[in-house]
């Protein structure tokens, strides 16, 4: 249990209870329960939550499965800078926003679950834990003819790239026979085959 | 693709099945809750959220009864052996279980959302009803139940409270917050993502379904759904009373009705599996405490691990794995291997990887890096459960069988190769197997080096018997440096192959799986072929997509069946 990233189920609890505390909020506020202006803050609570834990924090070693379409929200989540890379905020965040839901029966599982959340981003705070954003690798486009620095002044049989560099800088040639060319060793004899 | 539904229809048939009686048993409750004199009280105040409420809490009492049986191990290799007609085809069906317990799990928490906002309108509804702006039937059954000879309707007794505080003095209220917390940490740490961040958290928070059972078990002990009593429906006709509730007190047509408690109904379905499950982890704690003897360690190059042992009254199959446990290193743990020794040998071994936390702390507890030598009797005890069934056992049934490893997935086939090695020795036996494809795929040099033993003796003893067309494989390496490349160019004409020693030469590169099935299609034209694959996802796709191309229409015809074993 040593190398977990607890992060990592906070965030997949946290969005589970953004979720319940949305549909709490919608099925309280359809319902016009008593008091059900809290079912209006629980779902205005649940899609921020939401928001903020849709794009995946990188993990710290090995690959990381992106979301589908996080990038346009990792851009914005990056913005607010230590706001959301720090996990004590956003366990303290979570904590807040939980407590209002806590006082219509619709929206109680939200705020057990968000409180849930809060308390596992706590301990991934106090490990050291942070948000990295996934990034984006900027594609290499393929550069035509990027690598061909000087074309090659002698004709066939040439020797290979490495013996060609160390050609141009001056190293002495080193004929090994059977060869007309200088600066070609050949590991084995060769020979003209006709056949 | 017609292929494609003959290999799949069984699979698609019980789907539907688990479907079917799914809404039947939810609209038969529906149905009845909706029609149900005894109810017909309980329905002024609540509308048809109760009967929502109630069909959806039917069909949780069927689906946790289903959730773990198919995670009840030792009773599926139990039905994998008993099984006498359409053997292959019920087997294949077995290995899908953790598909079957995941879909299980997603009705389960279908049918939880259902009835958990059908309870919250009931609960509104009922509060409703106390207030003093409620008139009419509504009100008047609220108020039954505050002199002693009335029984209640309302389990909210008063307008003025609140709900939620309500709800947490009932025991229904309380298991129900209970049911629904259990139930979202197990979804939220059994996703995919979090079972590769780490396989230990979704292992120890899988094992709240303890709490979520108890609390099932609990949750209608509070018989809080009331409905008439049959003595009350004989004197207290509910159709013809209800209008008349303002003389109800008085009048002998129309006695006060009664009412009682549902009882509760869950205990009985879920009592079987549950004591299922239960003789399950019994019969590991029993195997944990019997003595497994260590009798060889072995270190590999490629970060593994070679463990032979011995256990009485241990028997295995081919392609079965085993439960390791190391109790030095994690008391509660216990993590799947594949074997990789035949039956026929005196010993059983694994061969574990170095990938995660719990091997890395074997090898070290093991001192595989080390260069200093531990004594047998100085390494940490390990307990072992199993063997369990797997795809493999049937390999032996097909009349041609292909085989294909990726990387560490070849350990399967280590075991089952070594099996056909001893079967093949004794004269007598009979095989219905008479042509084996073998194909491995592997990135790594290094990692031949466990294997190609076993190759090499396999070629040798064929060529002695003189059987050289029984097994035929090939080796595809996947990764090579320049180096690598030079020295295999310069070794390409020589009688054995460079690498490995063997005289079946390697191949470069990935296998063109259209060519080989076309191939193997071709060789063998109206026979039924097992193809057998270990490795990742991408490649069983491919794998199962060549199988349903290269399966002829004719049902005569070649029959690709496919196998995938995986953990």
């Amino acid at each position: 249990m040593g190398q977990i990233e607890w992060a990592m189920w906070a965030n997949e609890q946290a969005l589970a209870s953004g979720l319940i505390l949305i549909s709490g909020g919608i099925v309280a506020t359809a319902g016009q329960f008593t008091q059900w202006y809290f079912g209006a803050y629980s779902i205005a609570a649940g899609v921020l939550v939401c928001l903020l834990e849709y794009p995946r924090g990188k993990r710290k070693k090995g690959s990381t499965m992106e979301r589908c379409g996080q990038r346009y929200m990792t851009s914005l989540v990056k913005m607010f800078g230590p706001l959301t890379r720090n996990y004590y905020i956003r366990a303290f965040l979570h904590l807040a926003l939980s407590v209002p839901a806590g006082f219509l029966l619709a929206t109680i599982l939200g705020t057990a679950c968000l409180a849930i959340a809060s308390g596992i981003y706590l301990l991934a705070a106090i490990r050291g834990e942070q948000w990295t954003p996934i990034e984006q690798k900027p594609r290499e486009l393929p550069q035509v003819g990027g690598t061909i620095k000087q074309p090659p002044t002698n004709p066939p049989p040439r020797p290979p790239a490495e013996v060609r560099k160390k050609l141009s800088e001056g190293q002495e040639d080193a004929a090994a026979g059977g060869s007309q060319e200088s600066g070609q060793t050949n590991p084995l004899p060769v020979t003209d085959e006709v056949v | 693709m017609g292929c494609w539904i003959l290999n799949e229809s069984l699979s698609i048939i019980l789907v539907l099945l688990w479907l079917g009686v799914n809404f039947y048993l939810f609209i038969d409750t529906f149905c009845w809750y909706e029609e149900e004199d005894a109810f017909l009280y309980t329905r002024v105040m609540l509308g048809s959220a109760l009967a929502w409420a109630r069909a959806s809490a039917v069909c949780l009492n069927f689906n946790c009864m289903l959730i773990l049986l198919p995670v009840s191990r030792n009773f599926i290799s139990l039905m994998r052996g008993t099984h006498t007609c359409c053997r292959g085809l019920w087997r294949r069906q077995l290995d899908k279980n953790l598909k079957f317990h995941k879909l299980v799990a997603y009705g389960i928490t279908i049918h939880a959302t259902i009835h958990i906002v059908a309870h919250l309108f009931n609960l509104e509804h009922y509060n409703w009803s106390q207030s003093p702006d409620a008139s009419g039937l509504p009100a008047a059954l609220s108020k039954l139940g505050s002199t002693p000879n009335e029984s209640y309707l309302n389990p909210i007794r008063t307008f003025n409270t609140n709900i939620t505080a309500e709800l947490l003095t009932t025991v229904a209220g309380i298991t129900g917050l209970v049911l629904s917390l259990a139930l979202i940490l197990i979804l939220t740490s059994s996703t995919e993502f979090i079972r590769q961040v780490s396989y230990e958290l979704f292992w120890y928070t899988h094992h709240v379904f303890i709490f979520f059972f108890i609390g099932l078990a609990v949750h209608g002990t509070g018989r809080i759904v009331r409905g008439q009593t049959p003595e009350s429906l004989t004197q207290h006709n509910a159709t013809f009373c209800r209008d008349r509730y303002a003389e109800w007190q008085m009048a002998a047509q129309c006695p006060l009705p009664q009412f009682s408690g549902k009882e509760p109904s869950t205990w009985k379905w879920v009592l079987g599996p549950v004591v299922l499950y239960a003789c399950e982890r019994i019969i590991r704690i029993w195997r944990f405490q019997e003595e497994v003897v260590i009798t060889k360690v072995v270190s590999h190059p490629s970060q593994v691990l070679e463990i032979h042992m011995k256990k009485q009254r241990f028997k295995m199959a081919p392609g079965q794995y085993i439960f390791l446990q190391c109790p030095s290193l994690s008391a509660l743990e216990w993590h799947p291997f594949t074997l990789t020794s035949a039956p026929e040998e005196d010993f059983f071994s694994v061969h574990i990887r170095a990938a995660g936390d719990w091997t890395r702390a074997l090898f070290e507890a093991y001192g595989a890096e080390e260069k200093v030598r531990k004594e047998l009797w100085h390494l940490p005890r390990l307990a072992v459960d199993g063997p369990f069934g797997a795809a493999l056992t049937d390999v032996f049934h097909y009349p041609v069988s292909v085989c294909i490893a990726a990387g560490i997935g070849v350990t399967p086939f280590a075991a089952l190769l070594k099996s056909i090695w001893y079967q093949c020795c004794k004269p007598q036996t009979k095989l219905k197997l008479s042509k084996v494809y073998f194909y491995w795929i592997c990135r790594d040099v290094r990692a031949f080096e466990w294997f190609a033993d076993l190759l090499l003796s396999l070629e040798t003893q064929m060529s002695e018997r003189g059987e050289v067309n029984f097994l035929s494989y090939r080796i595809f390496l996947t990764g090579w440096d320049e180096n690598q490349a030079i020295h295999i160019a310069l070794h390409w004409d020589e009688k054995t192959d460079v690498i490995t020693g063997l005289r079946q030469k390697t191949s470069y590169g990935r296998p063109n799986w259209n060519d080989e099935f076309r191939q193997i299609a071709y060789n063998h034209p109206s026979s039924s072929i097992g193809v057998f694959f270990c490795g990742p996802k991408a490649l069983s796709k491919t794998l199962q997509k060549m199988c349903r191309l290269y399966s002829s229409a004719d049902p005569r015809g070649v029959q690709f069946y496919y196998n995938k074993e995986s953990f």
